[in-house]
């Protein structure tokens, strides 16, 4: 059994501690105690207890395998993916460039079609404004549509302690709701559970199969645990008054906004209520209509790995006789323009979500999502993540990563993931106010690599190493601290005979 | 200052003076060459991967075919008037005593078993219908909540790709692109069809 986390408390604050921090050009990161982007431990301690969890192990194996294969099947059958790569980067490079030109545009369009723009600067401003227009509708409950964005901001927190219910449609959000447990992958956030995992949860939370009378029948077949997910939320759906998503992408030329998704839910949350409210982070523009040309070819392959995903919905404001009748579109800042401002680490705002990268990497798949900390987990979590809260908020996860370079292949935008992942660590150390004795060594190591008589004598000292070895390969993990913390998880090996300098010039001659 | 001035206030002070001119390359296919017969067969073969039943029928086979389709999901039998038709389908694909969709509340159309519609554009690389909110289409709850969705496709509406599509398509229509029956891969990444949208979709693709 996989034991379910405690939801990432947000981080309790210190008695006179900053709601915030501020980058260099004074731009402020998403803001403490609200949300969801700061786990309560560093990466390296959840990930010990998640590695020791075999059912997650073998759970995250299993989906992350079978999504692997069919995403390169269906990108093995597109001969200009990289031409759309590359294109799905500049554009997105483009937006940044314009990106206050552009949400201007958008807005524009919004209003010009009979919707309504709102601005938020951070996660508690998004969360108020929410609150207040689901209040002025009077409804008690809200459908939601699957939405990274507000699950970074906390919202569904916010609407409960204002005595709102959020009822999350997706089924893997469904699982996870009704599990009272965290999302764990961006595009499937029940990923860590099995079938008979959430056949268990289904039947304990689920009305229809509670009571003496009820019909407890229920397989543990992927098809029927759908069905089940659809008599649930079916009254639901069709009671509603008020809708929140996300959006995948905004189209500032036209005011179009985009959501893509599979099972239908999406579009009973954009199509049945009266009032939809739409939650976006800035980045999530695009500049032309024609763009989305490109995305539309790009994010179904990479996430799900289908041709097209069954479901895209777009729309622009309000279309009298057909959907909700009251469109709201809250554009969310959080931190973004501090990431922004970091012309290396602003290239983490052109992701579109699509979770590639977290099915390609040798970590994410070992120690899943939940030890990441963040609602963005994985690759791209660990570059996104410690910029929006400011690096020292999430230390640890520019480390979260072996640095081999699959996310950057599967990358449909092909952010450059392993260079930012780097550049924050340097960001890291430099921000380290005391010395560490990582630091000092080296420090002295640079000093000996940069002097030959020096740097021989230590290769010479290193040689010693061979007499704790006794004969083996590598070293025995008996070296006092601090080195026996970098060896607790590396193996040391024992010091060649002679180096490759000696063996050149035993050969060779000087 | 607003909250607005000051999100494109940070905007501007995180860009800076030097903005880089981005040129996007654009060497991507925008078209596909391919015979329209050959298109057809795309688009047939990729609807059916993802589930869709696809039947085939000349101009003047319409009618007949729709109600094979409505065989086909709903079994033999079935009450005309539990199909509902977007307002502007044509008299001759509708079968008789068919209920035409009015201005009633969306959530009663959950009451209909099946549903018949054109569509604006279909992409034949992607096995994607596009429904654009016309009368032909229908309002989106039309093609929804009824459980069997029927689509005709007329022989021109076949494209090869998504670029091809969005040109013919209207921005500020509400749009549907839907390729094959609602489904989810959200337990253990396995695809299964059939969730909150229509669980049967059935294709009349007129030559």
């Amino acid at each position: 059994m996989t034991t379910a986390p405690e939801r990432p408390a947000p981080t309790p604050l210190a008695p006179g501690a900053p709601r915030s921090g501020t980058t260099f050009l004074g731009l402020p990161t998403a803001p403490r105690g609200v949300g969801h982007l700061r786990g309560d431990r560093s990466f390296p301690d959840a990930a010990r207890d998640a590695l020791r969890d075999g059912q997650l192990r073998a759970n995250l194996g299993h989906a992350t395998s079978t999504i692997r294969a069919k995403r390169a099947k269906v990108v093995g059958e597109v001969p200009d993916w990289e031409e759309l790569r590359q294109a799905g980067k500049a554009l997105k490079q483009s937006t940044m460039a314009r990106l206050d030109e552009l949400l201007v545009q958008l807005e524009d369009q919004v209003t010009a079609r009979g919707g309504t723009v709102h601005w938020a600067r951070d996660a508690d401003e998004a969360n108020a404004i929410v609150t207040r227009l689901v209040q002025a509708t009077g409804a008690d409950e809200v459908v939601k549509v699957k939405s990274m964005a507000t699950q970074e901001i906390g919202l569904n927190e916010a609407l409960e302690a204002a005595g709102i219910t959020a009822h999350e449609t997706d089924l893997a959000e469904l699982i996870v709701q009704l599990g009272d447990d965290a999302p764990s992958h961006i595009l499937v956030p029940a990923i860590h559970k099995n079938r008979a995992e959430i056949r268990e949860i289904f039947l304990r939370t689920m009305p229809q199969f509670q009571g003496p009378d009820a019909d407890r029948d229920l397989p543990d077949e992927p098809r029927r645990l759908a069905m089940a997910a659809r008599t649930h939320l079916r009254e639901r759906f069709l009671r509603a008054r008020v809708a929140i998503s996300g959006a995948n992408f905004a189209v500032a030329e036209t005011g179009t906004l985009a959501v893509v998704e599979s099972e239908g839910n999406g579009r009973m949350c954009l199509t049945l209520p009266q009032t939809l409210i739409t939650v976006m982070g800035i980045e999530k523009l695009v500049p032309t209509w024609r763009d989305l040309e490109v995305f539309l070819q790009l994010l179904p392959r990479s996430s799900t790995g289908e041709r097209m995903n069954p479901y895209t919905s777009t729309w622009a404001g309000v279309t009298p006789g057909d959907g909700p009748q009251e469109f709201h579109l809250v554009l969310l800042d959080n931190g973004r323009t501090a990431v922004l401002a970091d012309e290396v680490g602003r290239e983490a705002l052109h992701c579109i979500r699509c979770s590639a990268c977290l099915n390609v990497c040798p970590v994410y798949e070992r120690t899943g999502g939940h030890s990441y900390g963040s609602v963005y987990p994985g690759p791209i979590g660990a570059v996104l993540s410690p910029q929006l809260t400011g690096v020292e908020d999430n230390a640890s996860l520019p480390y979260a990563s072996s640095l081999c370079g699959a996310c950057y292949d599967a990358c449909p935008v092909a952010i450059d993931i392993p260079s930012i992942l780097v550049h924050l660590r340097a960001e890291h150390v430099e921000a380290q106010e005391r010395t560490t004795p990582e630091a000092v060594a080296f420090r002295a190591l640079s000093k000996a690599m940069s002097h030959p008589r020096l740097w021989r004598l230590t290769q010479r000292a290193a040689g010693l190493g061979r007499l704790l070895a006794r004969g083996k390969p590598t070293l025995p993990p008996v070296l006092p601290p601090p080195v026996s913390g970098w060896t607790r998880s590396r193996d040391l090996p024992t010091p060649p005979r002679e180096t490759f300098t000696q063996a050149w010039a035993r050969e060779h001659g000087r | 200052m607003s909250a607005r001035e000051e999100v494109l206030s940070r905007i501007r002070t995180a860009l800076g003076e030097r903005r880089p001119d981005v040129v996007v390359p654009r060497d991507y296919r925008t078209a596909d060459e391919r015979p329209a017969e050959q298109l057809r067969e795309v688009l047939v073969d990729r609807l059916e991967d993802y589930k869709a039943s696809v039947l085939h029928c000349g101009p003047d086979e319409v009618g007949a075919t729709v109600a094979a389709a409505l065989d086909t999901g709903l079994g033999a039998g079935w009450d005309p008037a539990s199909v509902v038709v977007a307002p502007g389908v044509p008299a001759g694909w509708r079968p008789e005593g068919a209920t035409e969709d009015d201005a009633r509340p969306a959530v009663e159309l959950a009451a209909f078993a099946a549903t018949l519609t054109g569509v604006a554009v279909a992409i034949a690389e992607t096995g994607t219908l596009v429904l654009d909110g016309s009368p032909l289409s229908g309002r989106r709850a039309v093609s929804l909540l009824p459980d069997c969705l029927v689509c005709v496709v007329e022989a021109g509406q076949v494209v090869g790709s998504v670029p091809e599509a969005l040109p013919r398509l209207d921005p500020n229509a509400p749009l549907t692109m839907i390729s094959g029956p609602s489904a989810t891969s959200d337990i253990e990444l396995q695809r299964v069809e059939g969730v909150h949208g229509p669980r049967t979709l059935v294709v009349v693709l007129v030559s």
